[in-house]
């Protein structure tokens, strides 16, 4: 490093690719993101993509992003505002304007802030940065579209081909700017283009074309230098909520001895799980693409009939097409689990965008008395955990689970210190072994679970089905079976509190305000929680993973603090819930609907007025 | 394979059986129990999965594995079944609102994949459970509960319905003739694949006698032709009806008339891939033709579950990922 580059140290720096959808953001972010994490720090990534696949080109709607939030502490959300931004188009810095740090850098590429493109983005002028009032900022124009051109002259490929390069030159500058060294990046372009050595000798040229532009071009661009973050030893990966959900799903099938099969229909922002489960067939997972998302449960609730761990993924209106067929799980107790990965609705509402707001959905969604077992994840990383629990409750409790993830969860990444198999709790299925004493619904006297005996075990053959029965399955229209059997299963669920461990607080564990979340938002909570502490203020984070049953000890969490705030990205759903099952409290409330995770910043000022009131 | 000895008596469950007397589906039940006796199969292995309607209480009936489930969803819940465990014996019953309405569009996919089960379409042309309204296989003009006009609209050919999802077997039967109808389930249970039978069920309430006019009278021969793989297309009281093929078009003559002979009167061939002939067979219609039964295709192909089963193992041998912790440890991962 010479002399005169001005070396900024923060110990956390926010960036964001943004461009056309079709500018290859979501693969420079994530190409940078593990590099990022290869150098010790820790992070967390958001991509943020319009729910068109190619949206009209330079249009604000047709902006793709994805932010890499990093640094030498542990990170719990991609950050609220972004220090750097990479801007391929006038649209781009327009769609970002409002998530920038004061005085951000933004790097954007000169050539395509042509009277075309800022007509096509609506800015009224040739200045569109004056235009947004970003007059403070640091801005870097770069020709990146020409020198990627020059880059490439002798590899004699079509201007489109050309064209697609430039998020390679982007992500050589922002490389060099953060002091990335390019190798990790160059083996990772290997390894995803494989034999098309064109592809990867040209991409390879254009990054370090921007790597050396960036070292060339010192003067005017102020490095930034974030230390590496002191990390828990141990072998890490990066893993999104997606996927480490569909893992920890195989994760429980192997612990149990028993086969994973999928059914499930594509649908945002969930379809990551089926794929990533069909992808295991050599770990035996059986996934099936169903017709539609009824059928999608349907087939799993046939592949748990039949003694395997059927589980479906969905989303929001997916899960709304599913009631009736985890109705007749929760009536014939069944293994069933449910993942939703929450979007913006009502309808289709905000498909690629995250929200909370099926909670009550979850709970109570379906046609009678419908008890049912729900839980939430609240980190990319966890909800490998809380898969694996899901299917531990519905295994070894006969009922379905319905696990809750979201949006952000499930497409945000983060680092994740890999567990071994050994290290997870044992999964004891309750597989009928004794023909003479089996009936299809006697239950255990402490968990009320009943056995399961599937077709192919001999002497177990019994029916069972939607209808009301007695103990024996046989159907029953007797009214005071029918109360006891309402009563039973509801009891059932009820009990699995026993697996459920009790809430620790973080933060103060009594003073004036507890913040209460669940679910996806605890990245942003405890972010809040912790700067709020870290500023004096009597603050703890009581932040819910089961929601039905909720944890034994809630009330006595919640009566240790003079005030109570419920924030979830809804209108007040599980605050509704909690005044519910714990009526003692007063409930503020927190409510964001705008298909955006929570900002730090607005949760600490919704907390420090609570307390001035 | 062991085999096992069985009479249909094993196969009746202990439940009061409480269809009507005089329904249709006493008949099928019978005849399925007895084919399944004959099968010398394990009776553990037998999954009777339904949906909802009359027919569909079915499953409680069988001294095997049963699940009532829920309305038109049957054959998507016995799909994950077999998937799940293809060595299971898994039937599928279903009736025509279950399975053309509610459910049609797992009907059609199912038999697209060409998951192994028996698919028994018991077909009374009526919602008998809710009691006499219209269902997708009501004729036209007919005059139920919600149609006091009768209907305005077109009611499905549920073999065409299999034909234009790509299925390999079909067949229809007739309930009350036990003789043929436990021939065709004992072709349908050995086929691999989807084996459709859409059976002419009586609904002795709602639209009794619906079918009278094909299966019942001294002339009843004359107007039904009992196909069979590899026989001549021959029927009628006399045995003296044929079909040929005359102009592109299926032909019913009389054998010795018109100059037609027997060398002139069609072979049935169930194991055509070509679907035109079977197309033609199933549109047949009084009273120019007669109506068909028997299977009418029989068309070997993979089923989806063996072809799943077949695609993991092929994957476990080449790859090595072998188990969980070799996955959690693959890819890109670093030691701090």
């Amino acid at each position: 490093m010479t002399k005169d580059t001005k070396v900024i140290e923060l110990d956390q720096v926010a960036i964001r690719f943004s461009g056309d959808s079709g500018d290859g953001m979501q693969l420079t972010g994530t190409l940078f993101s593990d590099a990022t994490a290869l150098v010790g720090n820790d992070i967390s990534t958001f991509p943020d993509y319009p729910s068109e696949i190619r949206a009209p080109q330079g249009t604000v709607g047709g902006v793709s992003g994805f932010q890499v939030h990093f640094g030498n502490k542990k990170i719990h959300t991609p950050g609220d505002k972004a220090h750097v931004l990479v801007a391929m188009n006038p649209a781009a810095v327009k769609a970002n304007a409002k998530f920038l740090e004061p005085s951000a850098t933004i790097i954007y590429d000169i050539d395509s802030f042509n009277d075309k493109n800022l007509k096509k983005a609506k800015f009224a002028t040739d200045d569109p940065f004056a235009e947004l009032n970003l007059h403070d900022f640091h801005k870097i124009g770069v020709p990146i579209t020409s020198l990627t051109k020059e880059a490439l002259i002798d590899f004699n490929m079509d201007n489109k081909a050309v064209l697609r390069s430039k998020n390679m030159f982007a992500l050589g500058l922002v490389s060099w700017i953060f002091n990335h060294p390019l190798d990790i990046i160059e083996k990772a372009l290997k390894a995803k283009f494989g034999k098309k050595q064109q592809v990867i000798d040209s991409n390879i040229t254009v990054l370090r074309a921007g790597f050396n532009y960036g070292m060339n071009m010192q003067h005017t661009t102020p490095q930034f230098l974030v230390p590496a973050a002191d990390i828990e030893k141990g072998v890490y990966r990066n893993i999104s909520g997606n996927i480490s959900t569909a893992w920890g799903l195989i994760a429980a099938a192997e612990k149990a001895n028993i086969e994973l099969f999928l059914g499930s229909y594509p649908i945002t922002p969930a379809t990551d799980i089926l794929q990533a489960l069909s992808e295991r067939k050599d770990l035996g997972v059986k996934s099936f693409q169903a017709e539609d998302e009824i059928a999608g449960v349907c087939t799993a609730i046939g592949a748990s009939y039949a003694g395997d761990l059927g589980v479906t993924s969905t989303s929001g209106p997916g899960l709304a097409l599913k009631s009736e067929a985890i109705n007749l799980a929760i009536m014939a107790e069944l293994p069933l689990v449910v993942v939703n990965v929450q979007r913006g609705g009502p309808s289709t509402g905000l498909p690629t965008k995250t929200e909370q707001s099926d909670l009550m959905q979850s709970l109570w969604g379906r046609n009678g008395e419908s008890p049912m077992v729900v839980i939430a994840a609240s980190s990319p990383s966890d909800c490998f955990d809380y898969a694996f629990e899901a299917a531990r409750i519905s295994l070894e409790r006969m009922t379905p689970v319905m696990l809750l993830t979201d949006g952000f969860l499930g497409n945000g990444s983060e680092p994740w210190k890999i567990p071994t198999m050994a290290d997870l709790p044992t999964i004891n299925t309750r597989v009928a072994k004794d023909p003479s004493k089996f009936k299809a619904y006697r239950r255990t006297d402490e968990t009320l679970a009943r056995e399961w005996a599937f077709p192919g075990m001999e002497g177990f053959e019994h029916r069972i089905g939607g209808l009301e029965k007695d103990d024996s399955g046989t159907v029953s229209h007797d009214p005071a079976n029918h109360q006891k059997m309402c009563e039973l299963r509801a009891e059932k669920v009820a009990r699995v509190i026993d697996m459920v461990p009790d809430i620790e607080t973080y933060g103060c564990p009594e003073g004036d305000v507890l913040i209460v979340g669940w679910g996806g938002t605890y990245g942003h909570l405890v972010s809040a929680a912790r700067e709020l502490c870290d500023e004096d203020y009597n603050v703890g984070l009581a932040h819910f993973n089961y929601i039905n049953p909720l944890p034994a000890n809630t009330a006595d969490v919640f009566s240790k603090y003079k005030k109570i705030i419920v924030c979830e990205l809804n209108l007040g759903q599980f605050a509704a819930y909690l005044r519910d099952k714990h009526p003692g409290f007063e409930y503020h409330q927190l409510n964001k609907v705008q298909g955006l995770p929570f900002s730090v910043e607005e949760v600490k000022e919704s907390v420090t007025k609570l307390m001035e009131e | 394979m062991l085999e096992f000895t069985y009479t249909a008596k094993d196969f009746k469950s202990a439940n009061e059986v409480r269809w009507c007397p005089g329904c249709g589906d006493h008949a099928i039940m019978n005849a399925i129990q007895r084919v399944m006796a004959g099968l010398g199969l394990n009776k553990a292995d037998y999954a009777v999965i339904s949906g909802i309607g009359c027919s569909s209480r079915f499953p409680y009936y069988m001294n095997t594995y049963g699940f009532h489930t829920i309305h038109g969803r049957g054959a998507a819940i016995a799909s994950g079944v077999k998937s799940a465990n293809p060595r299971l014996q898994v039937w599928q019953i279903t009736g025509d609102g279950d399975a053309m309405a509610i459910g049609g569009n797992h009907f059609i996919h199912t038999i697209r994949r060409n998951i192994d089960m028996n698919l028994i379409l018991f077909n009374n042309k009526i919602y008998g459970l809710t009691k006499g309204q219209y269902s997708p296989t009501t004729d036209f003009g007919e005059k139920t509960k919600t149609s006091p006009y009768g209907t305005i609209e077109e009611p499905f050919v549920p073999g065409q319905l299999v034909l234009g999802a790509k299925g390999n077997f079909y067949a229809r039967a007739i309930d009350g003739n036990m003789k043929m109808s436990q021939e065709i389930f004992d072709n349908a249970a050995r086929h691999k694949g989807t084996s459709v039978v859409e059976v002419l069920q009586n609904c002795v309430i709602f639209s009794g006698g619906i079918h009278d006019e094909i299966t019942k009278g001294e002339d009843r021969e004359d107007k039904q032709i009992y196909l069979k793989h590899g026989e001549k297309m021959i029927f009628g009281t006399n045995k003296d009806k044929g079909l040929v093929l005359e102009n592109g078009k299926l032909k019913a003559i009389t054998i010795g008339q018109d100059g037609y002979t027997l060398d002139d009167v069609l072979v049935h061939d169930a194991k055509e891939e070509s679907l035109y002939m079977h197309a033609a067979l199933i549109n047949m219609q009084m009273p120019e033709m007669p109506v068909a039964f028997g299977v009418i295709r029989a068309v070997e192909a993979i089923p989806y579950d063996v072809a799943m089963e077949g695609q993991i193992a092929e994957v476990k041998k080449t790859s090595k990922i072998k188990c969980m912790d070799d996955l959690l440890r693959s890819g890109n991962t670093w030691e701090v």
